[in-house]
């Protein structure tokens, strides 16, 4: 049997990408280490080695294909004395078209949380509520662009850097290799070394390089290759940045922007899955922002860089290659500190921030064909937390369930419920709820990370629990 | 690359300049002694590390300095802002944590800072000021405004990560940036030989290419000539220099500190040796630039002032409670 060649897993995240070039022939004969393909990925191009000696039979996947899925066959290998008799039907169906793919969930996700809830047997319908109908940050008759997170980010930052000359971005990998996660990917080419900086890696130096520039008049973002390195530099995050105004008695200031993916990717273990926002959350002198979707990733970091205050502004990994509109305007700003109702119901007020809020909204749909009308309301910024439009849904739904990827204990959702508490206690019909990552450093095994982080089906029971139903 | 100061001739200075010396010498000195005397007294509370011993180092850097040069240190702190002239109301009443102190009683001994001065802090954080200090070189570079930050950290400090990472960028980027190691050869209670592989700490920065002189941080001249020089490398912009200011502190680490690691003798035989102040006294007198009576007179004005400073650092009220919440954010602009 002729050697099937699959398209590759190229990062821990991918799921699927371009074949853009091949670099074989069929009848070329190919031995191991020779280069086979080009591959782009949303991250980088790569190049394909064969590990496999042979003759090229047949070139499954062509040139220039969009949304090959990984472990698709891109190519079969004829070994010494097979013929083109002996190349049969590929193991793995044709790539999907780039369209389906593009709304898969991550692997780590679609396994996840198999028990099947049962359906109340009675089915009540309630009213189906789409999206807010009109987004009060977005002014109407605007065109909408579909961009991704990750290109919303860069926007923002670009146009900032066009609009400021004291704006700058430094870290590791930024600059000439275009971001490790591609988000810096063109500043370099446009705003060149002097404000596109490649650091060494080395986080606490350069993250109080930072603190100092903005000490020194200057408005500096801190790439973190992820958050959980920041853990090497939260020294500086905390001890100078956040507190030096209130320790100054209000003369120096530290408007500095420190950025990078938080939480937990797919598959890279504990050391590089952690969610800081309770961590960040808890220190007065820093805003948090954890934004959802593409046009509040772009208004709100654009709000972050002129925000004359330190900022960590808390991305997702896996929300990079999600795409939303954004509105096609010159200066769209989301203020700091206001929440967002992003479903509008009556049954259950479901709380979150960042990629929850997409579990929650998801849920949100599910709980409607069960007859419960779910009220979604996306925190975005952490720091302050705009408790008011929480309580008042809360008011409406008389149900709430905190939703966030990090642990319980401490976080996002028991600060929340205890607000929600305090201020509107007689106004519960039933406890609050939390849903989070299980209490343990994430696994790296796929079916244990899977029942470690919270999924669409844990809100969906939550919601159902605080409403009695079930 | 890294060398010890050569001793070769006796640097150039005049009367003006010493008299200048030691009124700034005598005032830290005494605005130190008056610190430990209210800390004594229970006004002055928490940490309170005092420079007496060290003087010579900030007041020879700081007149090597031009305007718009900044300063950043860590804790040890009330002789940098009164060699940037910082009013020493304002210090000591900060140091009683009283309305009218420079952080209007929200910092304390270790953190106080002044924009218009130039003096960036005031850092509790041991090594922080390195990375920070280079922070404020980067923005002199980006800016091209001309100005150096000189970065103000001791023997102990000089063992902390963060200050080797700050040393391979300012180097790798040419930061007009100094890196002042005040070695008063005690990290509260670690002698530098108890905690250093590498004792002769202006080779610390030899692995970065980065050029070290030891000085003599107990002569005030010999201070200001290795600063001066160090200025003028980072500001032509030939990138950090590592001073290696070889000093003493009297006093303990803080005031709380017993200070049983060393000996009474050690510290005695210091003072009565090298002490900056003694040297420029003895030098003003020598050259006959002033006599007793010159010298007891600046004495007295600086009693003065020391005197005028802890008088208003007890009368300034306590802040209004309404401070605890301001200062937390800056307001957006709209």
């Amino acid at each position: 049997m002729a050697i099937d060649i699959q398209m590759p897993a190229l990062s821990p995240t991918m799921e699927e990408g371009t074949l853009s070039k091949w670099l074989v022939k069929e009848g070329d004969t190919v031995s191991s280490g020779d280069i086979l393909a080009e591959i782009e990925t949303d991250k980088a191009t790569m190049e394909v080695e064969s590990i496999d000696e042979g003759v090229v039979g047949k070139i499954v996947v062509e040139a220039g294909t969009d949304g090959v899925k990984v472990g698709a066959v891109i190519l079969q290998l004829l070994e010494d004395g097979e013929t083109e008799a002996d190349l049969g039907a590929p193991a793995e169906a044709a790539p999907a078209p780039k369209d389906e793919a593009a709304d898969a969930e991550p692997k780590s996700e679609s396994k996840s949380k198999s028990k099947s809830e049962s359906k109340p047997t009675e089915s009540k319908s309630a009213p189906k509520a789409a999206a807010v109908p009109d987004d009060p940050d977005i002014p109407t008759n605007i065109k909408l662009v579909e961009t991704t997170v990750r290109d919303a980010l860069r926007d923002a930052m670009a146009e900032e850097m066009r609009r400021d000359e004291t704006v700058f971005v430094m870290g590791e990998e930024v600059a000439e290799y275009q971001g490790a996660y591609k988000v810096t990917r063109g500043l370099l080419q446009e705003f060149g070394e002097r404000r596109v900086i490649d650091t060494p890696i080395t986080e606490h130096g350069f993250a109080g390089i930072g603190c100092g520039a903005a000490m020194g008049g200057l408005r500096p973002i801190v790439e973190f290759m992820t958050w959980n390195f920041a853990m090497q530099a939260i020294d500086h995050i905390i001890n100078s940045a956040a507190k030096t105004l209130y320790m100054s008695g209000g003369q120096m200031r530290c408007p500095i922007v420190f950025r990078g993916p938080n939480g937990a990717a797919s598959r890279v273990g504990a050391q590089h899955s952690h969610d800081y926002s309770s961590w960040y959350a808890n220190v007065p002198g820093l805003k948090v922002v954890a934004p959802y979707d593409s046009a509040d990733a772009k208004g709100l970091l654009k709000a972050a860089i002129r925000d004359p205050n330190p900022v960590v502004f808390l991305e997702h990994e896996l929300m990079y290659g999600e795409s939303f509109d954004v509105p096609d305007m010159d200066d769209f700003l989301i203020p700091i500190g206001k929440a967002k109702i992003r479903r509008e119901g009556s049954d259950v007020t479901l709380v979150a921030h960042s990629r929850m809020v997409g579990r929650c909204l998801d849920a949100a749909e599910i709980l409607a064909d069960e007859g419960i009308n779910a009220e979604v309301i996306d925190l975005r910024t952490l720091r302050p937390l705009d408790t008011d439009t929480v309580i008042e849904s809360v008011k409406k739904t008389n149900r709430i369930v905190c939703a966030e990827e990090g642990w319980g204990q401490s976080g996002i959702g028991a600060e929340v419920a205890a607000r929600v508490v305090a201020e509107a206690f007689d106004y519960l019909d039933a406890p609050p709820e939390r849903v989070f990552q299980a209490d343990v450093p994430l696994p790296y095994a796929a079916n244990l990370e899977a029942l470690s982080l919270p999924g669409v089906e844990d809100v969906v029971a939550a919601a159902k629990k605080v409403c009695y139903v079930g | 690359m890294a060398k010890k100061s050569s001793k070769k001739s006796t640097p150039k200075t005049n009367k003006e300049e010493m008299l200048g010396f030691y009124r700034e010498m005598l005032l830290i000195r005494r605005f130190e002694e008056k610190a430990g005397q209210l800390y004594g007294m229970g006004h002055i509370a928490g940490f309170c590390h005092l420079y007496i011993g060290q003087e010579a180092v900030v007041t020879g850097c700081r007149a090597a300095m031009n305007d718009g040069d900044q300063m950043i240190t860590g804790y040890r702190d009330h002789a940098h802002m009164l060699a940037c002239g910082m009013e020493s109301r304002g210090i000591m009443a900060e140091l009683t944590g009283r309305e009218g102190g420079l952080s209007r009683g929200k910092g304390g001994s270790m953190h106080m800072f002044s924009t218009e001065k130039h003096f960036y802090g005031g850092h509790g954080i041991v090594g922080a000021q390195v990375s920070l200090g280079a922070g404020l070189g980067f923005a002199n570079k980006y800016l091209d405004n001309g100005a150096v930050s000189l970065a103000f950290f001791g023997d102990g400090a000089s063992n902390q990560g963060q200050v080797y990472e700050s040393f391979n960028m300012a180097k790798l980027w040419d930061l007009p940036v100094v890196f002042i190691i005040e070695n008063n050869q005690y990290a509260m209670g670690t002698s530098v030989e108890r905690s250093s592989a590498e004792t002769e700490l202006y080779k610390r920065g030899i692995s970065f290419e980065i050029e070290g002189v030891q000085v003599d941080g107990m002569n005030v001249l010999e201070v200001r000539d290795a600063a001066a020089k160090a200025i003028k490398h980072a500001r032509d912009g030939k990138g950090p220099m590592v001073l290696e200011m070889k000093t003493y502190r009297y006093r303990g680490h803080s005031m709380s500190d017993p200070a049983k690691y060393r000996t009474r003798d050690e510290v005695t035989k210091t003072r009565s040796e090298r002490d900056p102040i003694d040297g420029v006294r003895a030098m003003l007198l020598e050259k006959k630039w002033a006599d007793e009576a010159d010298l007891k007179a600046i004495d007295k004005e600086i009693k003065e002032i020391v005197k005028d400073a802890a008088d208003f650092s007890l009368e300034s009220p306590e802040p209004h409670p309404d401070e605890l919440w301001t200062d937390v954010l800056l307001p957006v602009e709209a």
